[in-house]
């Protein structure tokens, strides 16, 4: 009879409620093993009929052209940018959690780290459709690539939209990249699980023959290291690109130094709003409680309340900063933002982002899950506003005679909705044929993975939970 | 065990048994080094922490594959856009020099980190000899537990100081369970 491994106070909460490496196998594995359930097949179908919905809408966009949008003078740059940044935003938090907290040896985020990045792969291709499809003349699309041709044409390097397409094919390529690789030991537990010809000839294939050698593990361990090192800067520098898009423009409002770490931090912010939420429905639809625990909701409570405040803290700045530089028509904008024709989105924008997750100053909050979830959405309704107030600054630029007001079309707002069609399709499909979590990092953050376990030494056994 | 043709004797491969832990694997492994064995290898469900050192590894060359890896993808970059803005279509643009190196950086610092990514992976496979679809150990049914809570050492009849029977009687005293040869 085993205790409860959390009684004994003088010790750390144990990151899996389990001492038994064969449980957690089960725990991941089984989900993928059995028949899918009648309420997963309800919801791939309606994101399936959201994702025809989007190429649908993508389809009469290519047909018709841009026109079919509400994008005109002055706002040139629509819901397609705001979705775009949105998504992209998302994506983050999945490398955050997988790379920078993997060089702080936070070892709690081996129970969200496959999530994350598998919804970060996800976001990426959300994301990426949108400046697609804005092109309007989407047949000489393969322009933003440095692909030599019979016009002796270039792409023009000194533009912060061309480092964008950079930034984000590599994002998205090493996201890919360090997914697969988390993955490999894990596929070869699928494998050798595996009880039909078919699964265990896929999955062998996919497994590449990994067999769990300690000189495998240590290349392994190293290349994993290398690419979490280059992902953190990488993660960086996305959004610190995607934000030039912004403020390397001369539009007040826009240009302004302060944009990279500000976006920085709300993508951040809104990655982890939506893992959270996300996690939150698979933890209780395929009863991961065990190794998704409190702690690590908690953790993640806390990260919001920061990233949060960093974002309230730039919001702040902003409106002092246009006060202060005397500019007037810096001064306009943000005057504008908050009190002109779209008072509205700036006020949701505020009330979301920087209002909602203050109440994680509060224990019982953090610990509440209902409230988490509503504060997870509330915040990504926030960081979607955030990008529309941002954009839709252009609605009164310089010349009075040229306001206008923008309003999505139909069209702009089902594409938007359909995206959710493709990240739920991925998703879902990801929840059922993949491991969810990282079943050996999961492993080797057990007390019992320790080499050392149970040797008395200084200090009680539960500290090697850390590692050392 | 597999069916063979009768008149073609199966290679040994290694000897191979089970461990009930990490931290049992862990000394055995010492034990292992100790005497001297160099063709083996320890399998576990996910890395054991320092069982490099039990093993008497050396360090691993990641490191080396990413540095060139990533100057690649820099020097690529970078020099892409050189060539392009000095050569292949010289225009200027604003009035500014045709080679102005601060807005190259983005585009210097993307293919580094997209090529030094490539060379982690491929670099850790091709260390690896994987993606492999055939290997001795897949033939042993009580291996399969390596992916789950299974530890194991495998020692190689390749190794010199490989002999069956006192490399079998090693493994059972250094507390080995399951023991079995693995044949080729």
């Amino acid at each position: 009879m085993i205790l409860h491994r959390d009684d004994d106070p003088t010790r750390r909460p144990t990151l899996v409620e389990t001492g038994d490496f064969h449980e957690v196998t089960d725990i991941i594995t089984i989900p993928a093993e059995t028949k899918p359930t009648a309420t997963w097949v309800i919801l791939l179908l309606m994101s399936l009929s959201l994702l025809s919905v989007m190429v649908g809408m993508i389809g009469y966009l290519f047909w018709e052209g841009t026109g079919v949008w509400g994008v005109n003078v002055p706002v040139g740059w629509g819901w397609a940018i705001v979705n775009f940044v949105w998504w992209i935003g998302i994506g983050h938090a999945g490398t955050l959690i997988s790379a920078i907290l993997f060089l702080f040896r936070q070892r709690w985020r081996t129970a969200i780290n496959r999530f994350s990045e598998a919804m970060t792969i996800f976001a990426v291709m959300c994301a990426g459709i949108f400046p697609g499809i804005h092109v309007g003349r989407i047949w000489v699309i393969y322009f933003v690539f440095p692909i030599p041709n019979s016009m002796g044409v270039w792409p023009n390097f000194r533009s912060p939209l061309l480092w964008d397409v950079f930034a984000v094919s590599t994002y998205f390529t090493v996201s890919v990249l360090f997914w697969y690789m988390g993955l490999i030991p894990d596929l070869a537990t699928f494998r050798d699980r595996a009880t039909t010809k078919v699964r265990g000839f896929i999955l062998s294939i996919f497994a590449l023959g990994w067999r769990g050698s300690a000189r495998h593990w240590q290349n392994y361990e190293r290349a994993y290291l290398i690419l979490a090192a280059i992902s953190t800067p990488l993660v960086l520098s996305v959004h610190s690109i995607v934000s030039f898009d912004f403020a390397v423009s001369k539009v007040p409002g826009w240009h302004t130094t302060i944009f990279p770490p500000y976006f920085v931090a709300g993508a951040v912010f809104s990655g982890f709003a939506l893992v959270e939420t996300l996690l939150l429905i698979a933890r209780q639809v395929f009863g991961l409680h065990k190794v998704v625990r409190m702690h690590h909701l908690d953790n993640m409570n806390k990260f919001m309340l920061l990233t949060g405040s960093l974002v309230g803290y730039a919001y702040g700045m902003e409106l002092f900063i246009a006060w202060y530089s005397g500019n007037m028509y810096e001064r306009f904008a943000f005057y504008n933002r908050a009190l002109g024709e779209y008072w509205w989105s700036y006020w949701i924008m505020v009330s979301c982002n920087v209002i909602a997750p203050q109440l994680f100053w509060f224990k019982k909050i953090r610990f509440n899950i209902p409230i988490m979830f509503i504060i997870t959405i509330l915040i990504n309704i926030g960081m979607w506003f955030e990008r529309f107030v941002i954009v839709i600054t252009l609605h009164a630029d310089f010349l009075p005679s040229s306001w206008g007001y923008y309003r999505p079309t139909w069209v702009d707002i089902w594409t938007y909705i359909g995206t959710f069609g493709l990240f739920g399709t991925f998703f879902l499909l990801f929840l059922k044929y993949l491991p969810q979590l990282a079943i050996a990092e999961v492993k080797g953050v057990m007390p019992e993975a320790n080499p050392h376990f149970g040797d008395d030494h200084h200090a009680p056994a539960g500290a090697n939970a850390k590692g050392h | 065990m597999e069916k063979t043709i009768s008149d073609v004797k199966p290679k040994v491969f290694g000897v191979l048994a089970q461990f009930a832990s990490p931290k049992d694997v862990y000394h055995a492994a010492e034990k292992v080094r100790d005497k001297g064995y160099k063709k083996w290898d320890v399998h576990s469900p996910f890395p054991i922490h320092g069982i490099d050192g039990a093993m008497g590894l050396g360090d691993s060359r990641m490191g080396w594959i990413a540095l060139f890896s990533a100057m690649a993808g820099c020097f690529g970059g970078f020099g892409l856009q050189y060539w392009i803005n000095m050569f292949a279509q010289p225009v200027v643009i604003g009035g500014k020099p045709l080679n102005p190196y601060p807005a190259f950086v983005p585009v210097t610092f993307e293919p580094g980190i997209l090529f030094t990514a490539f060379g982690c992976l491929i670099g850790m496979l091709v260390l690896n000899g994987l993606p492999r679809w055939y290997h001795a150990l897949f033939t042993s049914k009580n291996f399969k537990k390596f992916s789950d809570d299974g530890f194991f050492i495998c020692i190689e009849a390749r190794d010199p100081r490989f002999s069956l029977n006192e490399t079998r009687k090693l493994l059972e005293d250094i507390g080995g369970r399951n023991i079995e040869v693995v044949e080729d």
